[in-house]
């Protein structure tokens, strides 16, 4: 089974950081306050981000 | 696994004690500053949005009203709320309403116009608010001021929780002024920063 992980839309996202608080492995930061940045090593997929996110500019996508 | 809350995770309740506290004396409304100098100076000075992303106890409001109390529809921001253009103009229509509030302000220390003892919802209706008003020391513009920066909160409150009923809880984030703002400071940092130091690969 392919493994899907979070992928955000940078151009979109407005680094509220709604996502850093729901992702339950810590994967995600706001390095410089311009988007979020999804670890992807430490993302399983689990989608919460995605439907935490008030601007929905986040995706779960197949990768590798 | 939830994680063990932090002090700055129960901000909210200084969220809602403010817009209480407006109710009982307007002067209040003057705290309401320290939410818009506190994110503007960590954007500057740290060049990040610690403050939506930790601090912003209205945005944490918002999640738990709309979130745990499940006041949402939890649908998806229409695509045009999320845009630039939407975005940068709700800025700038908030930057211009912000002015005007203290230029009549302004008009009230001059002594051209009396203190008007009303919040003004949504910049259009004017809401009786003299229960709130007990006098003020130094001048009746300290007083308008009040009234006016209460009217900017109340207005933003208001917003978000229509569009947090209608949409996700924290839809206002999408088009925040304040997080607009401090946005666009961070990206003017980080191009200053990235043109000072060596041209790296930057994702």
């Amino acid at each position: 089974m392919a493994k899907r992980k979070a992928v955000v839309s940078i151009q979109d996202c407005v680094a509220c950081g709604c996502c850093i608080k729901v992702c339950p492995r810590n994967a995600i930061s706001i390095p410089d306050g311009i988007y979020a940045n999804i670890h992807q090593d430490l993302c399983v997929g689990c989608g919460k981000c995605a439907k935490e996110c008030p601007a929905s500019v986040i995706t779960l996508e197949v990768v590798g | 696994m939830k994680e063990k809350k932090n002090w700055y995770d129960y901000l909210w309740i200084a969220s809602l004690t403010y817009l209480i506290l407006g109710f009982f004396n307007i002067l209040f409304a003057w705290l309401g500053l320290l939410c818009f100098f506190i994110p503007l100076l960590i954007s500057i000075i740290r060049g990040n949005k610690a403050y939506c992303n930790r601090y912003c106890g209205r945005g944490q409001l918002f999640s738990l009203i709309g979130g745990r109390f499940g006041l949402s529809r939890k649908k998806d921001v229409p695509r045009w709320m999320k845009s630039k253009y939407f975005r940068y103009g709700f800025l700038i229509f908030f930057f211009i309403m912000f002015f005007q509030m203290l230029w009549n302000t302004w008009l009230v220390f001059a002594g051209t116009n009396g203190l008007k003892t009303a919040v003004t919802l949504l910049w259009t209706f004017k809401l009786p608010w003299h229960w709130a008003y007990h006098g003020t020391l130094f001048s009746d513009g300290v007083a308008q001021f009040a009234f006016g920066f209460y009217s900017v909160m109340l207005t933003s409150t208001v917003l978000g929780l229509i569009t947090m009923i209608l949409f996700k809880p924290r839809s206002w984030c999408v088009y925040c002024p304040m997080g607009t703002m401090t946005q666009l400071i961070c990206k003017a940092k980080n191009m200053t920063a990235s043109q000072k130091s060596s041209p790296s690969g930057h994702s």
